[in-house]
């Protein structure tokens, strides 16, 4: 489906101006608006996509405004969804490197932040109930068990990413042994 | 002034190619090349560089990147440092992306996408904990004691609200930092 190329940017660019806290807070305002809202791409294929830009190197916000922009609008959109999730961080740095010693030491600044905070944390707990619910109807102990695992390495066992998506990448294919064992059992 | 620009778009290309998993992960590869090697920042400048990094929106690989680059060398050297920050990985993605599409019709493409799924939904999780944590506790080490009851109960009214009737994000994160100024 090919979508408005200006709508790719100003979608991008109004999502990363809000988005305090960290580029997977991008993830659920994306989902809201080209998922929910516009249905220019569904559940499966945004999470896809999310895989995909979370297994190359770099800010998982960036990876995934190319691979979405590519997506839905080739290789102009791809150009214009990252400009879009660079261009406020960007302005916004450039602006604040002038005075930034004030702002550290602003009191209102920071009460906002921790008020912001808040918003990103209700946000992003929210996704987190969603995307258990769409995991939960692929009705698979393997993959729902994988998530768990992940969790566990990443949030308590400080292992390394990249590890943790091999692992995944290998063991979810391991799947395919059994079933194809069945399959030639019936026959 | 062209080979500080130069060298500083070389030092994130570097960064952007090795920081697999992004944000916190980017911090002491940054360190490493940007102070250890180069000597280009004082470690408390790069440190008050994170907390402004952390405080504006975006990705903090990008907006640290955006700082050094523009402490360094000025505006063209904010560009330098964020275009190669982001270059490997925008390309990366993108030979990803085309080696599952050539591969669309294999069952085992596409076990190995579920799995990546499923590994990227652990991660999200992980990343919630360290968000509820930032927002719920006044301090680094949470405990009971310095639990911030008020937090909790915006994030409740805030969580109903986009859960039940699809409050926009955005107006949600705002009204937050709204509230924050009185607390």
């Amino acid at each position: 489906m090919r979508v408005p190329k200006l709508f790719l940017f100003k979608t991008f660019f109004l999502i990363s101006t809000f988005c305090f806290g960290g580029g997977y807070v991008i993830i659920p305002l994306i989902r809201r608006e080209l998922v929910e809202k516009h249905h220019f791409l569904d559940e499966c294929e945004l999470m896809d996509l999310y895989a995909m830009a979370q297994s190359a190197p770099g800010a998982i916000a960036v990876n995934s405004s190319a691979l979405i922009g590519y997506k839905l609008g080739g290789k102009s959109g791809a150009l214009l969804c990252c400009l879009g999730t660079i261009l406020p961080p960007f302005i916004a740095i450039s602006v604040v490197a002038y005075f930034y010693t004030a702002v550290l030491h602003s009191v209102i600044v920071n009460k906002l932040l921790a008020g912001m905070a808040i918003g990103v944390a209700a946000v992003m707990i929210s996704f987190m109930l969603d995307l258990i619910k769409i995991v939960w109807k692929e009705k698979c102990a393997l993959l729902l068990s994988l998530i768990v695992v992940s969790f566990v390495a990443a949030e308590f066992f400080k292992i390394n990413v990249a590890l943790i998506l091999i692992f995944s990448a290998i063991v979810a294919p391991i799947r395919l042994l059994w079933i194809k064992k069945e399959d030639t059992g019936d026959v | 002034m062209f080979s500080t620009v130069f060298s500083l778009f070389m030092c994130f290309l570097q960064v952007g190619l090795f920081s697999i998993g992004g944000g916190y992960a980017t911090i002491p590869l940054i360190r490493q090349i940007i102070i250890d090697n180069h000597g280009w920042l004082t470690l408390s400048e790069f440190t008050n560089m994170i907390t402004i990094s952390q405080m504006t929106p975006g990705p903090l690989a990008i907006n640290l990147a955006t700082f050094v680059g523009k402490k360094i060398g000025g505006i063209g050297g904010s560009i330098a440092a964020t275009t190669g920050g982001v270059l490997f990985g925008i390309i990366i993605s993108l030979l990803i992306y085309k080696c599952f599409n050539k591969f669309k019709e294999s069952r085992v493409a596409a076990e190995v996408l579920k799995g990546l799924r499923s590994a990227t939904s652990g991660l999200i999780a992980s990343a919630c904990v360290m968000v509820v944590v930032m927002a719920f506790f006044k301090s680094q080490t949470p405990s009971l004691a310095n639990l911030d009851i008020f937090s909790v109960i915006i994030f409740a009214i805030l969580l109903f609200c986009v859960q039940k009737f699809k409050l926009n994000m955005i107006l949600a994160i705002f009204i937050a930092g709204i509230a924050g100024l009185f607390i």
